[in-house]
């Protein structure tokens, strides 16, 4: 794998949490209990943490080297590469919930590999520092997952409905490009199709349990990893940037 | 320089660092949280090497600041490494610490990180720090910060938090 495959994979890891950190940073304040609201939040500062120490080591690899913040704040919706399902806005509670449930579960599978790869012990430190945290997160949203799939039967609609609308943006997690091709042969990522077959067995063992069911003929969405946003990740930079784009430099 | 002035420093250092708190929990220092990992001297000055609770510990910052601003008292040169690897576990929280959060109305961590079902403390009889009742329940896997979950007592009604088996 070339340096600029590597900044690339670091890129997606670090993009991937910052911008689904961001989303669940608007809940703040908004949630529709207390404790939901404050797990939410410690969700997104897990991710956020995750994102420092990722976008840190993608920083080290650009000439001249550029800082995590200057990574965050300074770039431009075509600059980024995370997933398109994280950008999705938060929609209703069971919309966010969903989101979240579906990325988890791939979020852990792929640190596990990453936390036992002996490729790269930058990327294989923070993964496995990562698992726990992770594993915590799939542990709350496969519980709300339950709670509102085997709910009333408005509850059970609407995650329906959440589910309907994000499984086009799943297999992404999975595409095999140049990069991933290269993250894989080396052994730094896991072989995507298994992965993928892993995830899909976790996911639905849950979504069975829940009552709820996948679209089996949906077309997939993919282009977040080349920069083809959705128009949604305008809007969050937007509201992301303003401050250090406003006052460059500025601290607190 | 590693010779008897430079063990000196170190363990100067070491004592200034017992006076270093977690700002979370104020009643424990970083060594009893097992947050300071290490401190040795290289070439010119003394390296405290530091890991975070968890990976979005807001607290890692001001405790490396504080950290930096005790040691720089006997090594004006002291700097701070952040290390990752091995990740922090409560495994390396002292029974006597233990002790210690429960008098101070937390409910410590209960036995051992391998065991999975400890993680989130569902399922586990966490009891109460104030009456010591074991009727309690989790209200939340989350609290006030990354490292607990908030639970109640049904006997004395009082909330009180859990830091989580990690
Ligand atoms: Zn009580």
């Amino acid at each position: 794998m070339t340096d600029s495959q590597l900044k690339e994979v670091l890129l997606r890891l670090g993009d991937d949490t910052l911008i689904l950190a961001q989303r669940l940073g608007e809940w703040c304040g908004h949630a529709p209990i207390l404790e939901e609201d404050i797990a939410l939040t410690n969700i997104s500062l897990d991710l956020l943490g995750r994102t420092q120490n990722y976008l840190k080591l993608a920083g080290e690899l650009y000439k001249p080297t550029k800082s995590d913040d200057n990574l965050a704040f300074h770039r431009d919706p075509e600059e980024f590469t995370n997933l398109l399902l994280l950008e999705q806005p938060n929609g209703h509670f069971g919309d966010t919930i969903c989101r979240q449930f579906l990325f988890d579960n791939f979020s852990l599978l792929l640190t596990v590999h990453l936390a036992s790869q002996e490729v790269n012990t930058d990327i294989a430190a923070i993964a496995a520092k990562a698992i726990k945290e992770i594993r915590y997160h799939v542990d709350h949203s496969s519980k709300w997952m339950l709670r509102l799939g085997g709910g009333t039967s408005e509850s059970h609609e609407k995650i329906q409905g959440s589910l309907d609308k994000l499984w086009q943006f799943t297999d992404e997690m999975f595409e095999i490009d140049e990069v991933t091709s290269a993250a894989v042969e080396s052994g730094l990522f896991p072989d995507l199709t298994t992965l993928k077959s892993r995830w899909l067995d976790n996911v639905m063992s849950i979504l069975t349990e829940a009552r709820l069911s996948i679209l089996s003929n949906t077309e997939m969405k993919y282009g977040g990893r080349n920069g083809n946003h959705t128009h949604h990740l305008a809007e969050i930079l937007e509201v992301m940037q303003v401050l250090p784009r406003t006052y460059p430099g500025t601290t607190w | 320089m590693i010779n008897a002035e430079s063990h000196k420093i170190v363990e100067a250092v070491k004592r200034q660092l017992e006076d270093v708190m977690d700002p979370e929990l104020p009643f424990l220092t970083i060594g009893e949280m097992g947050m300071l990992r290490d401190v040795y001297y290289e070439e010119d000055h003394t390296v405290i090497v530091l890991t975070p609770t968890y990976s979005g510990c807001p607290a890692t910052d001001i405790i490396s600041e504080d950290s930096l601003k005790a040691a720089r008292v006997v090594d004006p040169k002291a700097e701070v490494a952040i290390s990752m690897s091995p990740a922090w576990t409560t495994d390396w929280i002292s029974e006597e610490t233990r002790t210690k959060m429960e008098a101070n109305g937390i409910a410590p961590p209960i036995g051992s990180s391998n065991d999975r079902a400890f993680l989130t403390g569902e399922g586990k009889m966490v009891p109460c720090p104030l009456c010591k009742s074991k009727s309690t329940k989790m209200v939340s896997a989350f609290g006030s910060t990354a490292c607990k979950a908030s639970f109640t007592c049904l006997d004395c009604s009082e909330p009180f938090e859990h830091f989580k088996c990690i």
